[in-house]
């Protein structure tokens, strides 16, 4: 049986390693404390920032729904491949039978 | 409930120190929980298996290994992203985030040795899940124990009223879609050895 998520698991773990070893070009760069014991909310944030926090945030957000969406269509497409399977065998061993 | 998420998100006050990428915490935390969760129900699910001999409780920790794996894939690609506004670099070899990353190769492992481990894997793979559930302790109290960045434990239950109520959405929305994939992953692993109980029928 012809099984996909393998590929997709490894694919999964370069990206990880990836992100983690670009951490060495960032190394350089010491890390800032940010709220760690509890958040205090704020009704406006700073106007100007060096790094765009809502490109970051996009990508965050639009990552976790291509992966639950893609996880759902995975399975969705796995359990059909083998109804379809079943559905086969069950005929042969039925025209094997008679 | 995804769709109302972001609404509800939107409408959430910014945090005084991190502002607008705090708030990938309402997708980043719900994840981790979840991925906590599911290498729980894999490692108990697992131990019912090697102890029990139950073949549908390999078939829910199998599942559950996947879904761990999922889960985790988002906490690790999350959490770097906020990272890097919020301290400037995208990863830190600090001891949450490193156990975290441990506990998902753990999981992978799992897997791999499910898909290539040959006949006998499943009991080897069940005797791993127990010990990758065991991990999951150390991760969440890795923060209250050793010196990290990364945000404490007391974060979650001091949070302020109108972070709360959207957090806890988001969480029940990913513990319904946990619910929701777990049993869907678990009824084509059933239906998986059904066919292979049907192949085995063919040859003999």
């Amino acid at each position: 049986m012809k099984r996909h998520w393998p590929v997709r698991m490894f694919t999964a773990l370069i990206v990880a390693v990836t992100i983690a070893l670009s951490s060495a070009v960032f190394a350089a760069q010491p890390p800032t404390a940010a709220a760690q014991e509890g958040f205090v909310p704020v009704s406006r944030t700073a106007q100007q920032e060096t790094i765009p926090a809502a490109r970051l945030v996009m990508i965050a957000y639009g990552f976790a729904w291509v992966m639950l969406i893609g996880y759902l269509w995975s399975i969705w497409t796995r359990i059909g491949k083998v109804e379809r399977d079943l559905h086969d065998v069950s005929r042969r061993i039925n025209a094997g039978g008679r | 409930m995804f769709m109302a998420a972001p609404f509800l998100i939107d409408g959430a006050p910014y945090e005084s120190t991190m502002g607008l990428v705090q708030k990938i915490f309402y997708f980043h935390v719900p994840s981790a929980m979840t991925m906590f969760m599911s290498a729980i129900v894999c490692g108990v699910s697992s131990a019912i298996y090697l102890f029990k001999g139950r073949a549908s409780a390999d078939r829910l920790a199998v599942a559950a290994a996947e879904l761990t794996s999922v889960f985790g894939v988002i906490v690790l690609v999350t959490g770097p992203l906020w990272a890097r506004k919020a301290w400037g670099v995208w990863w830190v070899w600090d001891e949450r985030i490193t156990s975290t990353f441990v506990l998902w190769l753990i999981f992978n492992a799992y897997l791999l040795l499910r898909k290539y481990g040959g006949p006998g894997s499943e009991k080897l793979a069940a005797g791993l899940a127990v010990f990758g559930m065991a991990n999951v302790p150390f991760v969440y109290w890795s923060v209250n124990v050793w010196r990290t960045l990364h945000p404490k434990t007391t974060v979650v239950p001091t949070l302020q009223a109108g972070m709360r109520g959207p957090f806890w959405f988001c969480v029940l929305a990913f513990l319904l879609f946990y619910v929701l994939a777990l049993s869907a992953r678990a009824r084509l692993e059933s239906r998986r050895a059904e066919l292979e109980a049907l192949y085995l029928a063919i040859e003999e």
